[in-house]
């Protein structure tokens, strides 16, 4: 196999050629650092490690040829650019964090270290994983490694937020990367670069470390070029953290060692709401996702989620209310970016965050002040949470009915670089419909390839199931994607 | 109802008080992180990064503080709710370091609570609205640099439990009466050390002035009074100008102000215009603190006797007057060093020793604490000590005037013991009635002028002789055989 070869292979392919001898932790993290030099056009990342990755390589050749790997060991990844990684920059894509160091390491990215992982570089990211398109970024907006057919010449965006992730991913760069998904920032990238991500059940991985946005929706989660990849990374990633009030106690299990690919007699709901209004394209690769699933014996049953509607409004008041106060502490006294020549301290704070923040993050941090403030709290932040317990009861009810729910990931392919700040702000928003419902009720929700549009974009498809059900998507998307590989 | 009216030139006015008490609970670690509450390692030495609002990082409830809370609930005879929730407070400061601060402003820890005080008035029971715990901001210095301010957050995450009573408070009296009090049972549950000037309890006072049988009027928040004579010293200031502003038809806006010590003013600290919007919402990093009952009830157990029922038990049991139960129930080292000296085994008269022993405390004890201005928790005196000395005045080895200089003495010098002091001083009782017999009849062979007049009716003499008797014994003679002894000689 031609060295440039190996990075192409799936995780699992690779940690097998590591754990074998075959190939070297060293040489391999080698040709991803080439790889990664020579996308530099993509903007995929916003610091590169190569010092770091080829030291933890050393590192990991040693422990494997003493045969004390660890599951991850000497595989090279890419960290999404919201975690924080000690004596490493992290920006989360924002000025106001751009030249920020912390002295700390997240608990997710620090189960990978354990675990024996390479660290290429922090990816690029919307700002503050405030996007869907990775065009908010104070660094620049993403290019997408994936091309139209049929316009090969045109940038197409990889999704948001977690766009550098994905590309980096998908440019074969990195076996797999850590995202993060607030209302589908993991699922939605994923299904325009054709990869599998999940966003697991709200406190599955540890929020400890990771720069906030909103703390009720945010998860960590993997992206891959696999579902057996993705299922691996969740097993390393998650844990009960005690820095976390909100982590959930108890051991998580080996996704992949639990693995059974099937989708036999499964229930799978089909919500009428999800299917309405879908463009052409998206309709073949769903119709032909059923055949399968069909084929696979699942079982369909038709649903209606009538509360689904409300979902992206109610997201988008709580969201931004708990962005506003998240955000707060970025004020320039103590780190981060501080304007200069300022009068007083009440035009520090104005200049530093006016500057410091970019257009999109101060739009939700004046809808998160607003929605909060005396006289619309009633209205909205309350308003928006009991609708949003309504949500979770409605999920609950259909979950004891179905075992999965099956819904397009994201309402069409990626879209153009040059498209996006051409779309208002609610077209933009209405790119997670499908996937905010999940993060508003604390449910795992998974993404994996499904099919293209006409001229070659990955359309993915989602699944949902009751929290703590991981296993049961994990094995139905591996039956998924055995099924669709054997059919290629 | 007797009404606390004040007079003014218009007519009555009638004062409303409602109490805002901030105690820093005394807990070894901050209320969300970690780091240390004392220590003296400088500015910015007990910070951690979640105290410092780093990027990811989050709160993690210190449960030995929530404890503090509920005990404290107890001691106001509060409403222990099984499930509170943290909020954010949200507003820019440079000593705020996450931009909010983490409070209980929706659903508190304690409601529904009252604590009992007396006054001129007698007995009087304040509502108390609420406790809740809170996070308290760093410390902003001015004064360091001529150009910056500095900023230390080693004060930053401590826990504060706050204390909100009703507006049942109707003087001045009262509302000291009712923080004195607070201040009392934080310090008798240990979740306060009570520390004024540390800062480490300090009250806001919200007061306005209304017409009798009105609504109430506007109010006025005095903020930050770090000790009772302030407090009695602003709001009786503040009384003042309300009664100015009203009587001549003026009108009182609502604002918070400050206490200035030194000029004994009250001063505009914001006034509603500055009033800022909190945005309070529930904290999302945290749960909800649910209270099983178990917990609750090994807390209720925790508790020590607290002030009320010890000073009902001192009346009740011990006999004291009210004065006397509440001075010594209402501190809890005076309470400890009482029944400590109670429990001494070898009282002659041990149905008297609780009065005694009281008397001795509230009396020359209580003095020389004044005077040497002692903190009651601080003393050197033993408690057995005090009750070796009660124990030689029931016995007769000491008179009560001469266990006045031993108890002066012991007090200078805690490492005497009561049987040195006698014996090294002589000061033992003299009761031997030969001794004295021979010495009273020597007496009285030298006074036989006065011992005649005495005998022809003029008995107001007697005291002369039992004078001279004590005159012969330093005052050590037995006063009570020097009276028999010499009532045989006289009178026989």
């Amino acid at each position: 196999m031609e060295r440039d070869e190996w990075r192409k292979l799936s995780l699992l392919e690779a940690k097998r050629l590591l754990d074998s001898g075959q190939v070297g932790a060293l040489e391999l993290t080698n040709a991803c650092i080439e790889a990664m030099e020579a996308s530099r056009n993509l903007n995929i990342f916003i610091t590169e490690t190569p010092e770091n990755a080829r030291l933890q390589a050393q590192e990991s050749e040693k422990k494997l040829k003493n045969k004390e790997g660890g599951v991850l060991e000497g595989i090279p990844l890419a960290i999404k650019d919201l975690y924080c990684t000690k004596n490493v920059r992290t920006t989360a894509g924002s000025k106001i964090l751009e030249n920020f160091v912390p002295p700390y390491e997240s608990t997710v990215t620090q189960n990978l270290l354990d675990a024996g992982a390479v660290f290429l570089g922090k990816t690029n990211l919307d700002e503050f994983a405030m996007g869907s398109a990775n065009i908010t970024s104070f660094f620049g907006p993403v290019i997408s490694p994936i091309r139209s057919t049929q316009n090969p010449e045109k940038s197409l965006v990889p999704g948001g937020s977690s766009g550098g992730s994905v590309a980096a991913v998908a440019a074969h760069i990195a076996f797999a990367a850590t995202a993060s998904d607030t209302g589908g920032s993991i699922r939605q990238p994923a299904s325009f670069t054709g990869l599998v991500g999940i966003k697991p059940t709200y406190g599955l991985c540890s929020r400890y470390g990771m720069v906030a946005f909103a703390s009720s929706l945010d998860q960590a989660g993997p992206v891959a070029k696999t579902v057996r990849d993705a299922a691996l990374m969740l097993s390393v990633m998650a844990s009960y953290d005690e820095k976390d009030s909100t982590s959930l106690k108890g051991n998580r299990p080996d996704y992949l060692k639990n693995l059974n690919p099937s989708a036999k007699k499964l229930r799978i709901g089909l919500p009428k709401e999800c299917f309405e209004n879908l463009s052409d394209e998206l309709k073949v690769v769903l119709e032909s996702s059923c055949q399968t699933l069909r084929d696979l014996g699942a079982e369909f049953v038709d649903i209606s989620l009538s509360m689904l509607k409300y979902s992206l409004p109610c997201y988008y008041i709580i969201a931004p209310a708990e962005a506003s106060s998240n955000l707060a502490r970025y004020d320039g006294v103590r780190y981060g970016f501080r304007a200069e020549n300022v009068g007083n301290i009440a035009d520090l704070y104005a200049e530093t965050r006016r500057l410091g923040f970019g257009k999109e993050v101060r739009r939700r941090i004046f809808i998160g002040t607003y929605v909060l403030s005396q006289g619309s709290y009633e209205a909205y932040y309350v308003m928006a949470q009991k609708v949003r317990s309504k949500i979770r009861q409605e999920f609950e009810e259909t979950f004891q009915r179905v075992d999965v729910i099956l819904t397009p990931t994201a309402t069409c392919g990626a879209f153009g670089v040059e498209e996006g700040p051409k779309m208002s702000a609610v077209d933009m928003y209405l790119n997670d419909i499908f996937t905010v419902s999940a993060n508003m009720v604390g449910i795992p929700g998974i993404s994996i390839p499904a099919g293209t549009t006409q001229d070659g974009r990955p359309l993915g498809i989602q699944f949902l199931g009751a929290r703590f059900s991981e296993q049961t998507l994990f094995n139905v998307s591996a039956a998924f994607e055995d099924a669709t590989r054997l059919k290629n | 109802m007797t009404k606390n009216l004040i007079k003014g030139k218009t007519g009555p006015w009638e004062i409303v008080i409602g109490l805002e008490v901030h105690a820093q609970i005394s807990s070894k670690s901050k209320l969300f992180s970690g780091s240390a509450t004392e220590g003296d390692g400088g500015a910015n030495s007990r910070v951690n990064f979640f105290d410092a609002g780093m990027p990811g990082m989050l709160p993690v409830v210190n449960s030995y503080c929530i404890d503090q809370a509920v005990r404290m609930g107890f001691g106001i005879h509060g409403k222990i709710n099984k499930v509170s929730v943290f909020d954010r407070k949200n507003y820019f400061y440079p000593d705020l370091p996450s931009g909010y601060q983490i409070s209980q402003f929706f659903y508190p820890i304690v409601t529904q609570g009252y604590i009992n005080i007396d006054d001129e008035t007698g007995p009087k029971r304040i509502g108390v609205t609420r406790i809740h715990m809170e996070q308290d901001a760093g410390k902003s210095q001015h004064d360091l640099d001529p150009s910056r301010t500095c900023i230390d957050l080693n004060r930053s995450g401590i826990a504060l439990m706050e204390i909100v009573t009703e507006p049942d408070i109707r003087s001045v009296a009262q509302a000291v009466a009712v923080a004195k009090k607070i201040h009392t049972l934080a310090q008798y549950l240990d979740v306060c050390d009570g520390n004024m000037e540390r800062g480490n309890f300090r009250i806001d006072a919200n007061i306005s002035l209304h017409r009798p049988d009105t609504a109430f009027g506007t109010r006025v928040e005095i903020k930050n009074l770090n000790s009772f004579r302030f407090m009695q010293a602003a709001l009786n200031y503040e009384i003042d100008l309300h009664l100015e502003t009203l009587e001549s038809g003026g009108k009182i806006s609502q604002e918070t102000r400050l206490f200035d010590a030194a000029k004994g003013k009250t001063f505009t600290m914001r006034d509603k215009e500055d009033a800022c919007d909190y945005r309070y919402f529930p904290d999302p990093d945290l749960n909800p603190v649910v209270l099983t009952e178990e917990r609750i009830e090994r807390l209720r157990q925790s508790l020590p006797e607290l002030p009320d029922a010890k000073k009902e038990r001192y009346k009740t049991d011990l006999g004291l007057s009210d004065y006397d139960a509440t001075f010594l129930a209402e501190d809890r080292a005076l309470g400890a060093f009482y029944e400590e000296a109670l429990a001494y085994p070898d009282f002659p008269d041990k149905k008297a020793a609780p009065k005694l022993v009281a008397h001795w405390m509230m009396g020359d004890m209580a003095a020389l604490m004044n005077k040497g201005d002692r903190a009651s928790d601080a003393l050197s005196l033993a408690p057995r000590t005090l009750a070796q000395l009660v124990h030689f005045i029931q016995d007769g080895t000491i008179s009560g005037k001469i266990a006045k200089t031993v108890f002066e003495k012991l007090w200078e010098d805690p490492a005497l013991s009561v049987v040195d002091i006698v014996k090294n001083m002589r000061l033992q009782q003299i009761s031997d009635e030969t001794e004295l017999r021979t010495a009273i009849v020597k007496m009285l062979a030298e006074q036989q002028h006065n011992v005649a007049e005495y005998r022809n009716g003029k008995t107001s003499l007697f005291g002369f002789f039992v004078g001279q008797t004590m005159k012969i014994f330093q005052g050590k003679a037995n006063p009570a055989k020097v009276n028999e002894i010499l009532h045989q000689e006289l009178d026989s």
